[in-house]
């Protein structure tokens, strides 16, 4: 236990490194610094993959049956997909916006209550972590939307009132952050699709019924429309640049509401007490 | 042996005298040979752009020197010095090295960071290096200067950001579009700043131009030059969704391009971004074009902001690079000082090395006996002898040289093992062990370390 806590700690270590290397770059504009940044975050994620693979190892089954552990968890997905994005795109300042939002995430999940009693048998299914792993792949795709929409309305001000701070000379092309916004969409939409029918699925196997509609079901239905609204919009009607980035923004706070919301407001069978075997 | 800078530039001359001291790029041979022929000066390297002037040389008595250098401006071009003179300036030692590494990484530049002039003294270097004018140390010292240059070109963003009308507005495209490939550009009016900012949108990577003007025939023509089509005037609303950038530059008293006509564009290309760039007075397009969503108007005085805002950037960036200067300063500078430390050191070891040799000689003629291992470690051991009784003098040399007192050890060293002075073969032997003057032919032959 204590050397999951000790590299759980270390993972937290190198995220804020990463995070005040990311927000270095984009203030002193110099790329070396944008690398460093990448390989502190790359020796994070290692890490981090160590900490959850020791915790399933320990606890026999996908760790995230507390609020910490799913809060890492979410992190951890958050960190992997931006890494993949920046293979391809190359954004540090990207990599300045996500690194915070993780680091927050894993801060939060390390005050959060961390208790892993004995576990419900119906956690042993299988079905639970392919459950778990594509929506919180599906939740991390569309937090880079959600940043990316943020930057690309930062972006978009300056450009129209023609006052440019700092942060102008290190954001990428309008272009870049609506591809990105659109590549995230096509990525993050069909994961969290089939989150959502793989959790039906457990749901029928676990308990004899597809869909209960307790808050949280009710909620994601909410935020798999608002996603495939902006799909939708995107493909026929030209919805691009501003509003969807707008569009990104509002349905990851709805999709946060989901997530987090839903446990802390109300309390169901997602609520990680339910989780518990009591 | 030090640097010499004599020069002038546009701070402190006008074009008027600029022009009567600029050397013909074509005919440098003479004027670099003639350099050579001043006494004392032993290498020289002629900098000539419509901007400055400036001789830099290396050589002895640098007060006397940089007035002969001058004199020599005055009278190569035939002006009298008393004319010439209030508009030149000097730099010796550090403050040459320092103004050379500031020229060259166009901090001196009328516009900070424009990379021309790195371009010009490399050419200038390149016949100075031809009729072989630059020997040892301007040779270290421009390389150097090429480098610091280079430095700071990449470790800052002195040269990142546009100063001129067209390159603000590629830079700006690129803000929104990313890659300016496969996008269309509308010229709205034929006239000559839109031609030049077309040609810059062509050359950074636009492949298809538009060109719509009153006269069509004007039209027509510049989009021969563009490999690009010529639209009506009458009908190029048609075409407006088809374009992503345009540049509209029409003598028209009224808007030529109104909002509604905008509006309907962007709802024909499904809301992909337009740039529009105004670039006449009075204003071709409309202003309310740019609170509509996916469109971004900017106008002449749009342009000129954000060009002072470059500038102002610019001038951030460039003192990052003083700093970068002044370390690289120090560096350059041990080097050139050591320079007349090392042919001391080499002519003391020269000196010891030949007694050990004599003592040697003397000891194994009188031990014929001793067998070929013996004789190894009688070497190696007089060696290492003389190795560690100069260690702490050497280092001791060295480090005063950088501290500006090395002068009296160097002649103290010299008086104590009477070493005799190297001379150039090319040179008056001076009266004294001078340290200057020497170094050149004293260190082409030992390798010199650091």
């Amino acid at each position: 236990m204590t050397a999951i806590i000790l590299l759980f700690r270390i993972t937290l270590l190198l995220y804020f490194a990463a995070t005040v290397l990311f927000l270095a770059d984009v203030i002193t504009r110099r790329d070396r610094i944008g690398r460093y940044a990448r390989w502190v975050l790359i020796g994070g994620f290692a890490l981090h993959c160590a900490t959850l693979a020791a915790k399933y190892v320990e606890a026999g089954h996908t760790p995230v049956t507390s609020l910490q552990e799913a809060l890492s968890f979410f992190a951890w997905a958050i960190v992997g997909i931006y890494l993949l994005f920046d293979m391809r795109y190359r954004l540090s300042v990207l990599g300045a916006f996500i690194c915070p939002l993780a680091l927050i995430l894993m801060f939060g999940g390390s005050t959060a209550p961390g208790v892993t009693g004995p576990v419900d048998p119906i956690l042993q299914s299988w079905w639970f972590p392919i459950h778990v792993t594509l929506a919180f792949l599906g939740n991390a795709v569309f937090a880079i939307a959600f940043m990316a929409g943020i930057m690309y309305l930062l972006q978009e001000r300056m450009l129209k009132s023609k006052k440019f701070s700092a942060l102008y000379y290190r954001l990428p092309s309008l272009e870049t952050l609506d591809n990105i916004n659109y590549k995230s969409l096509t990525f993050g939409f069909p994961l969290m699709t089939m989150g959502i029918i793989t959790g039906a699925v457990w749901a029928n196997s676990a308990w004899g019924g597809y869909w209960r509609w307790d808050p949280k079901e009710t909620w994601a239905l909410i935020t798999w429309f608002l996603y495939a609204a902006l799909l939708h919009g995107r493909l026929t009607v030209g919805w691009r640049g501003r509003r969807a980035a707008i569009f990104a923004i509002i349905g990851f706070l709805c999709l946060l509401f989901t997530f987090l919301g839903v446990n802390l407001l109300m309390s169901e069978l997602h609520s990680f007490d339910a989780m518990q075997g009591r | 042996m030090n640097i010499i800078v004599v020069g002038l530039s546009h701070k402190t001359a006008p074009v008027e005298m600029r022009e009567r001291v600029a050397f013909s790029p074509t005919a440098m041979e003479r004027p670099l040979k003639a350099l050579l022929d001043l006494p004392n000066i032993s290498e020289g390297l002629i900098v000539s752009t419509c901007n400055r002037v400036e001789i830099y040389a290396a050589g002895k008595e640098t007060e006397v020197s940089a007035a002969r250098l001058k004199r020599f401006l005055a009278d190569y071009h035939g002006i009298g010095l008393e004319n010439l003179e209030s508009h030149l300036y000097e730099f010796q030692g550090i403050d040459a090295i320092r103004h050379v590494f500031r020229v060259a990484s166009s901090l001196d530049s009328m516009v900070v960071g424009e990379p021309q002039i790195l371009g010009q003294i490399k050419t200038a270097y390149g016949y100075a290096a031809e009729f072989k004018t630059v020997g040892l140390i301007l040779n270290r010292f421009l390389h150097k200067a090429f480098s610091v240059a280079k430095r700071v070109r990449t470790e800052t963003g002195i040269s990142s950001n546009a100063v001129s009308i067209s390159f603000a507005a590629v830079e700006l495209a690129r803000k929104i579009f990313g890659t300016l490939e496969r996008k269309r550009v509308l010229l709205i009016g034929a006239g000559e700043m839109c031609e030049l900012a077309a040609r810059h949108f062509v050359n950074n990577g636009v492949d298809s131009v538009l060109v719509t003007n009153r006269t069509y025939e004007r039209a027509v023509k510049l989009a021969e030059e563009f490999q690009g089509r010529a639209v009506p005037f009458d009908d190029f609303p048609d075409h407006l969704h088809q374009a992503d950038i345009i540049l509209a530059s029409t003598g028209a008293p009224n808007y030529t391009l109104q909002h509604r006509q905008v509006e309907d564009a962007l709802r024909q290309r499904k809301n992909r971004p337009m740039f529009f760039i105004d670039i006449a007075v009075p204003r071709d397009i409309d202003p309310r074009v740019n609170d509509i969503s996916n469109a971004y108007l900017y106008d002449v005085d749009d342009l000129q902001e954000v060009i002072q805002a470059n500038l102002k950037e610019r001038q951030k960036e460039a003192r990052k690079a003083e700093g970068i200067i002044e370390q690289e300063i120090v560096q350059f500078h041990q080097w050139l000082s050591q320079l007349d430390v090392v042919p001391t050191i080499v002519s003391l070891r020269k000196k010891l090395e030949e007694v050990r040799r004599s003592e040697i000689e003397k000891t194994f003629s009188n031990l014929k006996n001793l067998g070929s291992k013996e004789r190894k470690a009688i070497e190696a051991m007089t060696s290492a002898i003389i190795n560690k009784v100069l260690h702490q003098p050497i280092t001791v040399l060295k480090q005063a040289r950088n501290e500006n007192s090395g002068d009296n050890y160097v002649d103290a060293l010299r008086t104590l093992f009477d070493l005799e002075p190297l001379q150039p073969p090319d040179e008056m032997p001076d009266k004294m062990p001078d340290d200057g003057g020497t170094e050149i032919n004293g260190l082409s032959k030992p390798r010199h370390k650091g």
